[in-house]
């Protein structure tokens, strides 16, 4: 009979406790090993002849149909120059890539799809910002092999409701996640910037060519 | 018709006109066919301005359409290196450094460029991805050099599923917090903590194949196959579990290791983690008094504005007689580290350590005091003070007061 194993047992048994677990939980391993050495790895071998197909987790045409109610209106761009291009570089920490930023607007909300590398891959994400605050962020495409708890609403959910301060940070804390810290402050990123393009849209100010 | 009918009335009136001007002894009026002319030119007129005018239309249309191509173009240029294979595209280029400073207590001090390392990585597809991590350790490495040149990671990667992937090839072992995440920015101490040293022997790296998936619920899991350890059974390094790792440097693969992780990462702020490692001949041979070897590690982390903690406990049990006449079948140690950022570039932290490991010198507790600072997100000054008590001076281990300063950075 095998003894269980908890965490309580582990940092308080005495030496002979923890022994008699060894002994026990050693047994598990000892007869099937050789069986499961096998079993293991013909299965690996196989598990890459069915390799997903990866697609988004949402199309930007479903992001917009979400967003406006199966209605979206026509596209249309912030003009990233002068002091929006400077602004726009220093909150992503480089040069954003491209002369403009298209987005999604109706009756001062704004849609917006975004880009930013985490580790590696880019991530690539669609926010609503409605009256100067974040409604929502959405994952739509996430490619690094670490840090997928971003794409959960369990993480995502801190950010509703969120605004930019007057020197364009957050105007309050999200919490990390431990080991996805690139992956995290893309999103963050991500999210000042919406925020701050917003404030540039010709909702409020005409910024068109 | 329209037309017609209105060059009628036009001549119609021209002619009333005329007789008008002839009564006043004015010059004759033109006859009717040469109005016909003129009406005739006038309506030319008429039709190339329209057409003049259409084809500006056109052209303000074409040029519009133009600009926009070439505002397309510009950010295709921007966003893709045109120009260049494509498979720069897909290449990525990594790096991190530490430069270590340690000034002991009663002893040489030391500088070091611990660590200067280089990613590699490479998608094939979306779904097929390569990832490689070039080390140099100590700066120099060659015969009778303090450096090495290692690969600590070199691994094939499949996405399988949504939520699930496989990879195969030389990786890191899914144990401890910093075996896989060790930036030097992420961490508190010039130095890595001890326990993740001498009880998980990070960097700790072996060749294989695993299996990971994950849930929305913010579980995760991990299962590994790997090659295992080689552990010595005599000399200074008995049963020293570092000493073990064969760095998949043609290592010996008679008796694997399996390993298995289940993780919480489901709270912002927060992971829980817990590993199992079973090596099933700890010294890839037989009858040397050191057989299977299991190690459970568990850990916590946790972040709330401004506060942190880590902790973490880790224990080996060994199985034979040599081993365990030696005194080294158990093998434990663990940490606890509360922090705090007074600022957002600043944090201070304190970090008690207890080990017992295979040697004398591996037997100690410790305290540690230091700051890290951070004038980027990516590059890190720290300074930090270390005071070990070994548990026992009788065979030549000594206490350890050292203060630290590192430099670190990642790209």
């Amino acid at each position: 009979m095998l003894k269980p194993l908890t965490l309580a047992s582990v940092i308080s048994s005495s030496r002979q406790q923890m022994l008699t677990s060894r002994v026990d939980l050693l047994a598990i391993f000892r007869s099937p090993a050789q069986p499961l050495k096998s079993a293991a790895l013909g299965l690996l071998l196989i598990l890459p002849f069915s390799v997903l197909a990866k697609e988004p987790y949402q199309t930007t045409e479903a992001f917009l149909d979400e967003t406006f109610s199966g209605k979206p209106p026509s596209p249309d761009v912030v003009w990233l120059r002068g002091e929006v291009k400077e602004t726009a570089a220093e909150i992503l920490g480089h040069a954003y890539p491209g002369i403009r930023v298209r987005y999604w607007g109706k009756d001062n909300r704004t849609a917006w799809v975004l880009e930013e590398t985490g580790k590696t891959q880019p991530i690539t994400v669609g926010l609503v910002v409605n009256e100067d605050g974040l409604e929502s962020i959405r994952v739509l495409a996430f490619r690094e092999s670490r840090g997928w708890e971003v794409r959960y609403p369990f993480f995502t959910d801190q950010f509703s409701g969120i605004r930019l301060t007057t020197d364009h940070k957050l105007d309050r804390d999200i919490d990390g996640i431990s080991g996805a810290t690139l992956s995290v402050r893309a999103l963050k990123k991500l999210s000042r910037l919406a925020l701050y393009l917003h404030q540039q849209t010709a909702l409020d100010n005409d910024t068109s060519p | 018709m329209k037309l017609k009918l209105f060059s009628a009335a036009a001549a119609g009136c021209l002619l009333a006109c005329s007789q008008l001007v002839l009564a006043d002894g004015q010059p004759p009026t033109p006859t009717i066919e040469q109005l016909w002319e003129i009406i005739q030119s006038q309506q030319a007129e008429i039709e190339a301005l329209k057409k003049e005018q259409q084809e500006t239309a056109k052209q303000a249309a074409d040029a519009d359409e133009k600009a926009e191509a070439a505002v397309v173009a510009v950010e295709e240029v921007d966003t893709k290196t045109a120009g260049v294979a494509s498979w720069v595209d897909k290449t990525t280029i990594g790096g991190y450094g530490e430069l270590h400073y340690n000034n002991f207590e009663g002893e040489d001090n030391e500088l070091d460029l611990h660590r200067f390392v280089l990613f590699f990585g490479h998608e094939f597809t979306d779904s097929i991805r390569f990832f490689s991590e070039f080390e140099i350790e100590h700066d120099v490495a060659g015969d009778g050099k303090n450096g090495e040149v290692e690969v600590e990671q070199a691994y094939v990667e499949f996405d399988l599923r949504e939520n699930m992937q496989a990879k195969g090839g030389v990786f890191l072992m899914p144990v401890g917090i910093l075996n896989e995440t060790h930036e030097p920015g992420t961490f508190y101490g010039v130095e890595r903590n001890d326990v993740e040293n001498i009880i998980i022997p990070s960097t700790w790296w072996e060749g294989g194949a695993a299996l990971n998936g994950y849930f929305e619920n913010g579980i995760s899991w991990d299962l590994a196959i790997t090659s295992g350890l080689e552990m010595p059974t005599t000399g200074n390094n008995a049963f020293r579990v570092r000493s073990g790792r064969q760095k998949a440097s043609e290592a010996t693969a008679n008796d694997l290791s399996y390993t298995g992780r289940l993780k919480y990462t489901g709270t912002p702020g927060l992971e829980l983690a817990a590993t199992v490692n079973y090596q099933s001949n700890a010294t890839q041979s037989n009858n040397d008094g050191l057989n299977e070897g299991i190690l459970y590690e568990t850990h916590a982390i946790y972040n709330k504005g401004p506060f942190g903690l880590r902790a973490l406990y880790a224990r080996w049990n060994f199985n034979g007689s040599a081993v365990s006449t030696a005194g080294a079948d158990d093998q434990y140690g663990w940490y606890i580290e509360p922090s705090y950022k007074p600022w957002e570039k600043v944090g201070l932290y304190t970090r008690y350590e207890k080990l017992d490991g295979a040697r004398d010198q591996d037997q100690f507790d410790q305290w540690e005091v230091g700051a890290n600072f951070w004038p980027h997100p990516d590059v890190v000054l720290k300074a930090d003070y270390r005071d070990r008590n070994v548990d026992s001076n009788s065979s030549g281990a000594d206490d350890v007061k050292a203060f630290d300063l590192g430099i670190g950075y990642q790209f």
